[in-house]
Formats: C-alpha cells, structure tokens, sequence
C-alpha cells in the first residue's frame, strides 16, 4: 500500500523540477536537439570532428616527437610532429642572437615591462600614481637595458631576433606612436585649414598603403633622405616607420574617443575660462583617452601581429627564425612544426589582450 | 565697453607686434604660417638630401627605365608577357595579380564569413562554438604566418604530380597546384552570351511588372523564381540547342608536371586561401554584431503585422543590417587588398613583388619604384574610400 502524504493547502514542499526540465538533459535539447535540423547537424557536425580531431591529437602529441638531433631521427622515432626542432632552436626563438651571457637583461626588460604595464592597464592598483611615473620612465630604462650603454656593455640591434624582437617593436611602436597619434587627432579636428589638411593627408596616407611598402621604404630609400654619409641602424628605421604607420590608426582611434565626448564638456571647459590646452589636458582628453583604451589594444594588436612584416626586410622576428632554421639541412621541410609553434606563441599573447580589452570594453559601458 | 580696451592698453581695432600670439584672430594665421614654414623647410631639407645623395650615386631620376626590358619571367601573367617585355608591362601584370588575388579574396572571404557569422549565432552549441573557436584562432594569428604555413602545407604535404590527388574527374591537386580542364569556346557560344543577357533584360522587365501589379492590385508575383528559372534556364536551353559549343582542355601528366589545362599555382592559392580565412574571420565578426545590433522588437513587429519569417529576415531585418555591416566590410576588403601584398613573402608576382621587388632590386630605382607602388595603392584605397561614402550618403538615415 502506498502511503498518502496530506499537507494543508500552501504548505506543499517545492518539487524538484522534471528531469528533463533541468540539468544536462535540459541543457542538450535546447542546444543541440531543438528541432529535426538541428539534430542532424550536431550529428553531422559530431562525425566530423570525430574524424578531424583524433588524427590531429595524434600529430600533435601522441605521436610526436620530441628528443632527436635531426629530422632523420624524428622520422624513426614516430610520424608525427617533430617537436625536437622548437626544443634544440627554442632559445632563439625567444632571444635570437642576443649574446647569451647578457640575456638576463632582456628578462629584467620583460618582467619590467610587465610590472609597468599593471598600473596602466588596471585602475585598483595602490600607488597608482606613483607607479605611474615608473611606467613612463620605462621606455628610457629598457632601452638601456636591451641596447646597452650607462656602464653596460653594448648590443648591435643586429643581434636582436625572436619574440623578443617581436615585443621590442611592438611596444616601442605603441608608446611613440600614441603620442603622435593624440597630437595628429586633435590636429584634424583643428578648425584651422593648414593643420588639419596636413593631418588628413598625413593619415589617409597612411591607411592607404600596406606596411610592407612603408618597410621597403625604411629599407631602402630612407638613407636617401638623410644627409649623405648617415647610415643608421635598420632596426631603428624599421620602428620609425611602424610608429608613423601605427600613428596615423591610433589617430583614428582617438578621434573616435573625442568624437565620443559630448559638446557640453568642451563647451563646459570654455566657460570655466580654460585655455585650449588647459581644456585638452585636463578635459579633454582623460575622457577621450579612457574611451579609447580598447581601441588603442586593438590596434597594438594589429600592430603586434604586423611585427611579422620585418621577415620581408631580413630582420629575424620569430618567422625569420624559422625560415633560417628550415634552411637547416638538419631540419628541413618542418615548416608545419615551426609555423604552428610561432602561431601558437602569437595567439596565446593576442587572445589574451583581446580578452582584455573586451573586459575594459564591458567595464567602460556603464550603461545607459 | 571702450573703457576696457583701454584698460588692457590695446587700442580698439589696432595691431600691434604682440596681438600676433595673444589675439586669437591672428594667432591661428600665425600658427598656420609656422607649420607652414616649418612643412616646407622639411620636405626642402628631404629633397635636398635626396638630389645630393642621388648625385653621389651617379643616378639620374626619371622613369626612362619602365622601357627597359624587365628580363626576368613571371610565372602567372594574364596578359602577353615574357622576359623581354618592358618593366612597365611587369608591373602592371603585377597589379592585375594583386587585382585578382584581391577580388578572388573578397569573394571567398564574404562568403566564409557571412556564412560563420550566421553559424556564431546559431542555436546550436556546437555550431556557434566551432564558428567561435575558428574566428578567435584566425584573428590572432599574423596573416603572414597563416599565408606561410598554408603554402608549406601545399609544398611538402601534397603529394608529388605522379600520385595527384584527384579530387572531382579531370582536377589533380598536386604540391605544383590545382590543375583543372580548361573550357575552349568554339564560335557558336555567342548564342549562349546573347540568351543569357536576353534572359537578364527579360527579369528585370518582369520584376519591374510585378512591382506595379503590387502597388495597383497588391497581388505579389513570384518575382525570384520566374527571374532565376530565365536566367538559369534560357542560356542553358540556348547552350543545348547549339549543341554544346565547349571543349575542354584536360590537363595531362608529362614528365614531372602537368601540361595543358588551367592551373592555380601553390603561391596563389596559399595566399587566397589565407587572406579568405583570415578577413572570413572579420567579417563573420562584423555580420554578427550587424545582425545582433537590429533590435528584437523589429522581428516581433514584423512577426505581429502578419509577414512570415524568410520575408522579415529579408525585408525588415537585412536591410537596416546591412546598414551597419556595409561600411565596415568595405573597409575589410580595402584590407584584403593591402593585405595582398604579402605575396611577396611566398614569390607570388604581386604589384610589390614585380616593380617594388625584382624592378628594383635590378635598376637600383628605389626612389621612382617604390613612388610608383605607393601611388598604386593610395589610388586603390581613394577608390574603395570613394565607392563607400557614396554608399554611406546613400543610405544615410533621414532624420527627424
């Protein structure tokens, strides 16, 4: 017999919801069984990664290889990738040539980097202020430490090579090319003509034509701007010509923030009796700035990412590297291993800065 | 008033030395005569510097030398060329290669991406994360590695012309490329040619007619079927009728390669190949926020005024996203084009390549050749730029 539970009315326990109205079952037949199409394609699209993804984890690790001395032997050992040439060449894709006795430098220039880069990217820090000051100095100090000088011994830029080379670009870009880019900004939002056409022409033509062109520039024709007899380091050049490329994005990035800011605050500005650069600076643009910042990353992504062009000019950013190495006759046609390795590297550091600036894109929007 | 003009000493309406800097009338004049002089003694400092550095090299300027014979070969020409055709002509099969990997580019890249930017929005989990995963790792990785990996992929992992794969009758894909039957048009297909331009007058004119016979009667005719069968069917019945008018020819294995047929180099479709998956990724990024950004009360309006679904995703939803997806696309496919000139690094003969690369490297002419590239693609970008803010004016919301 089954026994009858009675209770008084409204004092009834909450039921557990119906299986199939909860948990896993729930979640399953609104995501991949709604309906008699998309059942047959989470079963198509189920066969097909059943058949791509096995043999690409086998090549990736299961049947990889990872100690040999050439492809030869990688090749005996077992038919997948052939790690062996990222462990034997790995520290010149971090470094390139950088005498190995002074290495320690370009890892005190990274862990500085990144300790400077804290108070800028996040607004809790404590001291922010302070060690604001520290991150503006930086540039300063890692130039010293990477090129040497000031008592430490000197490194030729010929030296510098790998993700190294790829961050020392990229970030010397960013930080020259920001300030320009303000200044280009607010020059074509200048209501005087000269200065604003200068600063259209100057950045339309600077979207208009590919990197590449703008590095055969610094490669080949820039000495034939300078005084005869000049001849300066092509690493130099190079960074030049990236900051007045990444100038001209970042120009429109920050237009966009100054665009964003509305009438009232310039208007505001000028009752207050400021001056121009009064009002820029302390109005302006810490607004605009702020607005900004995803757009800035965005573009030091882009930037970061475009670092790659210098193989083109002979410098060895981690691709160069990789093409010097397949030149190996030890190491021949591993182009698959090495390219997959670098894109890893390469994707691991923008995905993680795309997921910043999304972050900073949600915390910015405080709604409306 | 008066009173306090004199108060600062300035007289009313006079100039003096000072009023240059203090008074804003004159100092944004001042300011622009600085930036003025300042402009003119660079660029006079540049080409000073310039003429003496030519000078020492013993190098005339001037473009006598696109005459020359260019004397090196370019493997995929679409137009007359060898090693004994001028440099200019070099360039310009550069710059129809750069047009064409751009335009073979944007096609695939829209495609790919309108397609994954509708799958990002499915309902079904596994389909919107596989089109997350793809767009995430295609976005962060340098294109110019991508445009590397795909052409090593191509020379060392495809087999040898010997064991090709065949992968539809008569298309061999080797580590040599994609050969492929080449059509050859004997004289009867101008029959085809005219059908198919009569079928297109004939739906134009019938689309016109129904237009009309829905703003008088509102009787709706099956505009799309009617326009596709004429289109579709009157060449193909014309093709039939003239007893089919093509031949093909098929490539055929001689030696160590193909011979005959069309082919696609491995540089060429390396490149297509990474430009589309890398640019498919940004457009699938931009049709997506396109579509989110139209908001729901638009599809319940329509939902409620009684229009099915395919016709509210089609005439209320796409419209007005489209609006937010054109600008943005067509900046990508300015991308695609810049972006083409990556060729370089797998030897694909681009624009760069030709007169920026080889032309160069072999006359020494760094200054006109690279002017001559860099004019090329800022006439490119003013003409994408030009094509959209007429669209932009185009489709301007009115407003109140």
């Amino acid at each position: 017999m089954v026994e009858t539970k009675t209770h008084a009315p409204g004092a009834h326990p909450a039921m557990p919801a119906p299986l199939a109205t909860s948990g896993v079952i729930k979640w399953a037949k609104d995501n991949l069984f709604s309906s008699p199409l998309n059942v047959a394609i989470t079963f198509v699209v189920a066969y097909l990664l059943f058949k791509i993804i096995p043999p690409l984890l086998d090549w990736f690790i299961f049947d990889a290889v990872v100690d040999a001395t050439s492809r030869n032997e990688c090749e005996e050992k077992g038919d997948g990738a052939c790690w062996a040439v990222i462990k034997v060449r790995f520290s010149q894709f971090i470094y390139g040539f950088y005498p190995e006795n002074l290495r320690w430098r370009v890892n005190l220039a990274f862990i500085l980097l990144i300790v400077a880069l804290v108070p800028v990217l996040f607004d809790n820090v404590p001291h922010r202020t302070k060690a604001l000051i520290f991150s503006a100095l930086y540039p300063i100090i890692a130039f010293f430490l990477l090129w040497g000088g000031l008592g430490l011994e000197p490194v030729e830029s010929a030296k510098f090579g790998g993700f190294m080379l790829t961050v020392t670009i990229g970030v010397a870009g960013i930080v020259l090319s920001l300030p320009l880019g303000i200044l280009l900004a607010l020059g074509r939002q200048s209501t005087m003509p000269l200065i604003h056409w200068i600063c259209v022409i100057f950045i339309e033509a600077m979207r208009g034509v590919p990197l590449i062109t703008l590095l055969f520039i610094a490669s080949t024709l820039l000495n034939y701007f300078l005084p005869p007899g000049t001849n300066f380091d092509l690493l130099l050049r190079v960074i030049i010509m990236v900051t007045l490329f990444a100038s001209a994005y970042m120009a429109e990035v920050i237009r966009g923030g100054l665009a964003a800011i509305p009438k009232g605050q310039y208007e505001a500005a000028d009752a207050m009796g400021l001056k121009y650069w009064q009002a820029t600076r302390l109005i302006v643009m810490p607004q605009a700035l702020k607005i900004s910042i995803p757009g800035i990353v965005n573009t030091f992504i882009g930037l970061y990412k475009d670092t790659t062009l210098v193989l083109i000019i002979g410098l060895l950013d981690p691709l160069g590297l990789g093409q010097s190495v397949l030149a190996d006759s030890k190491w021949q046609a591993l182009s698959d291993e090495i390219y997959v390795f670098i894109a890893v590297g390469f994707f691991l550091s923008c995905f993680a800065m795309s997921r910043y600036s999304l972050y900073l894109e949600k915390k910015l929007h405080t709604g409306h | 008033m008066a009173e306090n003009a004199s108060a600062v000493n300035i007289p009313a309406n006079g100039f003096q030395l000072s009023s240059l800097w203090l008074d804003q009338k004159y100092r944004s004049i001042t300011l622009q005569v600085i930036a003025a002089v300042l402009l003119l003694s660079f660029i006079g400092m540049i080409v000073n510097n310039t003429v003496k550095n030519l000078e020492i090299l013993g190098i005339d300027p001037g473009y006598d030398f696109l005459g020359d014979p260019s004397s090196y070969d370019i493997s995929q020409h679409l137009i007359e060329y060898n090693s004994t055709s001028p440099h200019w002509k070099a360039g310009v099969v550069g710059l129809l290669n750069t047009l064409l990997v751009s335009l073979f580019g944007i096609v695939t890249a829209t495609i790919i991406g309108f397609l994954v930017g509708v799958f990002r929005l499915s309902k079904n989990w596994l389909v919107s994360r596989i089109s997350y995963v793809y767009i995430e790792i295609t976005r962060n990785v340098p294109l110019l590695l991508q445009i590397l990996l795909w052409y090593g992929i191509t020379v060392h992992s495809l087999p040898k012309p010997k064991q090709a794969l065949e992968p539809a009758s008569n298309f061999f894909l080797s580590n040599r490329g994609l050969f492929m039957p080449k059509p050859v048009f004997e004289s009867a297909m101008w029959l085809v040619v005219a059908a198919f331009i009569v079928a297109v007058v004939a739906a134009i004119w019938y689309a016109k007619r129904a237009h009309k016979l829905q703003d008088e009667t509102g009787k709706i005719s099956p505009v799309l079927t009617v326009g596709a069968s004429l289109i579709l069917g009157l060449p193909l019945l014309a093709f039939f009728v003239s007893g089919m008018p093509v031949s093909f020819d098929i490539p055929e294995l001689k030696g160590f390669n193909y011979k005959g047929g069309m082919a696609i180099k491995p540089e060429f479709m390396a490149l297509w190949f990474a430009l589309s998956m890398y640019t498919g990724a940004f457009i699938a990024e931009i049709v997506r926020a396109g579509i989110v950004s139209i908001s729901h009360g638009q599809t319940e309006a329509s939902y409620s005024l009684g229009i099915k679904p395919s016709w509210t995703m089609r005439l209320v939803v796409l419209p007005q996203a489209l609006r937010v997806i054109i600008p943005p696309l067509i900046s990508q496919y300015l991308n695609i084009t810049k972006n083409s000139s990556l060729a370089i690094a797998v030897g694909y003969m681009d624009v760069v390549a030709t007169i920026g690369g080889i032309t160069l490297n072999q006359t020494g002419r760094a200054l006109e050749c690279m002017s001559i590239v860099l004019t090329t693609y800022l006439l490119i970008s003013l003409g994408i730029s030009a094509v959209m803010n007429w669209y932009n004016k185009r489709v301007a919301l009115v407003e109140r």
